[in-house]
């Protein structure tokens, strides 16, 4: 990534989106610590804890635009990637437990103690060291989406085939991690976190600290994402994205782009996992649960496919919506309103809230359409029929 | 001194009262037999037991069976015994009188294992005889299953009389059992004994024959060790039976519950994600089906189904008409989009029914024709199953006739074939959609209603059956339904194979890896449509 690719990539747009996003990473963090309790500039702990939840979604919705906005690839299994990614800081973080348990085993965690574990199982070893797990963030969900991808990129699984068979990994994982025998804490999961790298996982400034992270991450991931969608790279991209046929037989190798980006992303939703999973205290299985990563997938058609800022937008409005209708009076209603935002999406608004806003900017200032809004409007990721036929 | 006094004349008041006022109770062997059971003592009991079993008296069979319960009181005073049940009245277990209340001395008889052994084998001797066949065939059951030495006599008395050909049968087993285990048989009943247990081959013959211990002469032993491994390997073969049956019936529900989206998204290519739903929508109009049957006209609730098939048909049908008219028709071309879109008219529908039927599960009964079981060989099908799987062939065999002889299913497979071509023909293939729509929906009513009657009525009904639906129309290919069948049930029967390997658990991990292997293999299912359609 030279500075070159990276002021080229970057428009208005993302400049604003950069420091709105660097400044809430300065400015939250700052006015929890030093601000006093109570003070009306003051934010409080819990609502750190919960934007810092947000920005991780805003990381992964980052991820699936990434393949579906750009590539056409509509993954219904993201969530698996986070989940993994989770897991892998989960597992780092019931190994800094130590003789804090329950039982105070000083090397395996309370619930293998519980289930008759004799010793660490193989898979858990180097989990106890942060740079290992920090590793393992990024290796095991990218390893997965290498070995999936490979196996159905290059047999040319596509559309709505590969949604459903995404959906069937994230399902078998689901299945697999509610197993006690699986050696992750079946049914419950991983949780009562103590420290990370020394620092108390309850205290205020290591939750600070983890929000000014998790906004650095979403920095990081969108200065990727963008240095990859306006590079040569990117641009064969969304040849595939809209008609990948025709791609395939001007010489590019297809597959190898979409396994290219599909492992990427998938590192990406592991690091949001893992950022998240600190924050919020537990990770279990149901976070594989294929209604998880269908619902990421509406952030990013909210926000608007195919825009990255989008994207985040989409996934920090959708859940602060959740948030808001699923602690109130309304809170029956929640499920009404985000399935009809599936289907007004959808119908009414299919380049999402950035898109339109795109689209109506251009057309007021009658320039020609930027390359932004060419793309967020152009078909799905399937083959085109009519070029086939 | 004097306590010690006092208590043996106290014991000799007694005696003398007894004899006075007992006297006329000491009239026969029965009422001696009887007033055994007053002794508190466990050999005298035991006494008692076979001798009232024995006696041939019609109270024989109340007295014995309330001794099992721990309904029969015993005064130690009077040494008199009581027959209490369970509505609060009693009678006097030696003369079958009804007495007005059991004295407050009375209390009920003790039994340890041994004697409920000998319990159990005398009530199973006295129901041998019972008029009732249901009876009789569970006492036969029970004698061999306990093997009690006691009821031999009793079984062989029984034998001789018994003309059902089934409980003949079973006291033949029973007999064989009893001369098994009796240290004084001789070696050749023994080996008959064997032989007839081996032909019986089933889980409890099975456990006969390795009990027997191994004080038995040389060619028992090796005749019993012939016939265990015979009736095992032949119980492996019935196990695969049992398997292959399982299979079966899981393949049906698959079916039942993928037929519906093959016609979707085989004719339209719509993935329509709602499909769990609309199953849900069939099973909670057979609830209301039958709510309103049993409020109104208790006397249908056996047609409570028959009702439901065409309701549920009607109302998941209109409804998936609605659905294609007001959200899919936009989303032609977009595949994806449409996917998520019928993905928020999921969630809408279940958050509906949970509001309008609540979040817990609802009861749907079984009508009389669907419950109770059979039994083939050595497996136990069950009613509601074998219905299950028969609908759902009738089901599929005329959704077949109908692709393949009615005008509309004519325009179906042309739309499917080549769409624009189906158009330039005159055929309205909006109309054709909305018609296909509604029908796969109105099939997935149906299934439903069969689905009702082995799952809980729930709002997360239909979200369980999504995912395995999806995975048979992947498996078995798009567009055709000979796939979809094919489908199912080899998915069903893997399944149920795969499972006492694995576990359920990992059974289901295992077929969702395969699937997903074999979707490399060959992207477009097992029976993919060729030609140009298939890259559309």
């Amino acid at each position: 990534m030279t500075p070159h690719m990276l002021t080229r990539s970057l428009d208005r747009g993302a400049t604003i989106f950069l420091l709105v996003v660097a400044a809430l990473g300065v400015l939250i963090p700052l006015s929890n610590l030093l601000l006093p309790a109570g003070s009306f500039l003051q934010v409080p702990t819990y609502l750190v804890a919960l934007w810092g939840k947000y920005v991780c979604y805003a990381i992964l919705a980052l991820s699936i635009d990434l393949i579906w906005g750009y590539c056409g690839i509509l993954s219904l299994g993201h969530g698996a990637f986070f989940a993994l990614g989770g897991y892998a800081m989960g597992m780092y973080l019931m190994r800094q437990i130590g003789t804090r348990g329950v039982y105070g085993n000083p090397v395996l965690p309370d619930f293998m103690v519980f289930l008759n574990y004799s010793k660490l199982p193989w898979y858990w070893y180097g989990f106890d060291v942060f740079w290992f797990a920090a590793l393992m963030v990024l290796v095991v969900p990218g390893l997965l989406a290498f070995c999936f991808g490979w196996l159905a990129f290059r047999s040319r699984v596509t559309g709505v085939y590969l949604s459903i068979i995404t959906q069937a990994m994230t399902y078998a994982l689901l299945l697999a991690f509610f197993r006690n025998d699986f050696g992750f804490g079946g049914n419950n999961g991983l949780t009562d976190f103590k420290d990370i790298l020394g620092f108390n996982v309850q205290a205020e400034g290591t939750r600070a600290a983890l929000f000014a992270l998790s906004c650095l991450a979403l920095i990081a991931g969108f200065l990727i994402c963008r240095a990859i969608v306006s590079s040569k790279l990117g641009k064969v991209l969304i040849a595939v994205r809209d008609a990948e046929s025709r791609t395939r037989f001007l010489g590019y190798r297809v597959e190898s782009y979409k396994l290219f980006v599909f492992t990427v992303s998938a590192c990406m939703a592991g690091v949001a996992g893992a950022l998240y999973v600190p924050q919020v205290g537990i990770i279990n299985p149901s976070e594989f649960a294929p209604g998880n990563s269908i619902e990421a997938v509406i952030w990013v058609a909210v926000g608007g496919r195919g825009t990255l800022i989008g994207a985040a937008l989409g996934a920090v409005v959708v859940n602060y919506a959740k948030t808001f209708f699923t602690s109130g009076m309304l809170a029956p209603y929640w499920l009404f309103m985000l399935g009809a935002m599936f289907i007004l999406v959808t119908l009414l608004l299919p380049k999402g809230i950035v898109g339109t806003f795109n689209a109506w900017r251009d057309s007021s200032s009658e320039r020609r359409p930027a390359e932004a809004t060419r793309s967020a409007a152009a078909e799905d990721g399937v083959t085109e029929p009519k070029m086939a036929e | 001194m004097p306590a010690n006094l006092s208590a043996r004349l106290c014991s000799l008041a007694l005696s003398l009262f007894l004899i006075v006022f007992a006297l006329p109770a000491f009239a026969g062997p029965f009422e001696d037999a009887v007033s055994k059971f007053a002794n508190d003592d466990f050999s005298d009991t035991e006494e008692a037991i076979g001798a009232v079993a024995s006696s041939g008296n019609p109270l024989a069979y109340p007295i014995i069976s309330a001794l099992q319960d721990g309904r029969l009181m015993a005064d130690p005073d009077s040494k008199k015994v009581y027959v209490t049940s369970a509505d609060g009245k009693s009678i006097d277990a030696a003369t079958g009188q009804p007495v007005a209340s059991v004295p407050d001395s009375a209390s009920a008889v003790r039994l340890n294992n041994r004697l409920r052994r000998s319990v159990d084998a005398a009530v199973g001797g006295l129901t041998l005889m019972s008029p009732d066949l249901g009876m009789r065939l569970q006492a036969a059951q029970s004698v061999f299953k306990s093997h009690e030495e006691t009821a031999l006599d009793a079984v062989e008395g029984a034998l001789a009389k018994e003309t059902n050909r089934s409980v003949k049968a079973t006291l033949g087993d029973a007999r064989a059992a009893i001369l098994l285990y009796k240290p004084d048989a001789t070696e050749v009943q023994k080996l008959e004994a064997v032989a007839t247990i081996k032909a019986r081959g089933d889980q409890e013959a099975l456990a006969l024959l390795t009990g027997i211990g191994s004080d038995q002469p040389a060619s028992v032993t090796k005749a019993a060790a012939s016939a265990i491994g015979s009736i095992q390997s032949s119980l492996a073969v019935w196990s695969m039976v049992q398997n292959a049956w399982y299979g079966l019936s899981l393949g049906s529900v698959l079916l039942l519950a993928a037929i519906g989206l093959a016609i979707t998204f085989g004719v339209m290519g719509v993935i329509n994600m709602a499909h769990g739903e609309m199953v849900m929508i069939g099973a909670y109009t057979t609830f209301v089906v039958q709510e309103v049957i049993r409020t109104r006209y208790p006397g249908l609730f056996d047609y409570s189904l028959l009702i439901a098939v065409p309701l549920a048909f009607l109302v998941a049908g209109a409804l998936g008409v609605v659905i294609e008219r007001s959200i899919i028709r936009f989303l032609y071309g977009r595949p994806l989009e449409t996917l998520l879109a019928t993905w928020g008219l999921s969630l809408v529908l279940q958050q509906a029914v949970r509001t309008m039927f609540g979040p817990t599960n609802r009861e749907v009964g079984n009508p009389s024709w669907m419950s109770g079981a059979f039994e083939l060989g050595q497996i136990t099908i069950t009613y509601n199953r074998l219905w299950i799987l028969c609908f759902t062939l009738a089901v599929f065999a005329i959704l077949l006739a109908m692709l393949r002889y009615t005008a509309l299913g004519l325009e179906m497979r042309a739309v499917t074939q080549n769409r624009r071509m189906a158009a330039s023909m005159g055929i309205a293939t909006s109309r054709v959609d909305a018609l296909t729509f509604g029908l796969g929906s109105g099939i997935a009513g149906i299934a439903g209603v069969a689905l009702s009657q082995i799952d809980n009525v729930s709002p997360n009904l239909g979200q369980s059956y999504i995912i395995d639906s999806f995975m048979v129309v992947v498996f078995g290919g798009v567009g055709n339904l000979w796939g979809t069948l094919v489908g199912a049930f080899t998915l069903g029967i893997a399944n149920k194979f795969l499972e006492p390997v694995a576990g359920a658990v990992l059974g289901k991990i295992a077929i969702l890896v395969l699937i997903i292997l074999f979707i490399q293999k060959r992207p477009r299912g097992l029976f993919a449509l060729k030609g140009r359609a298939v890259e559309a």
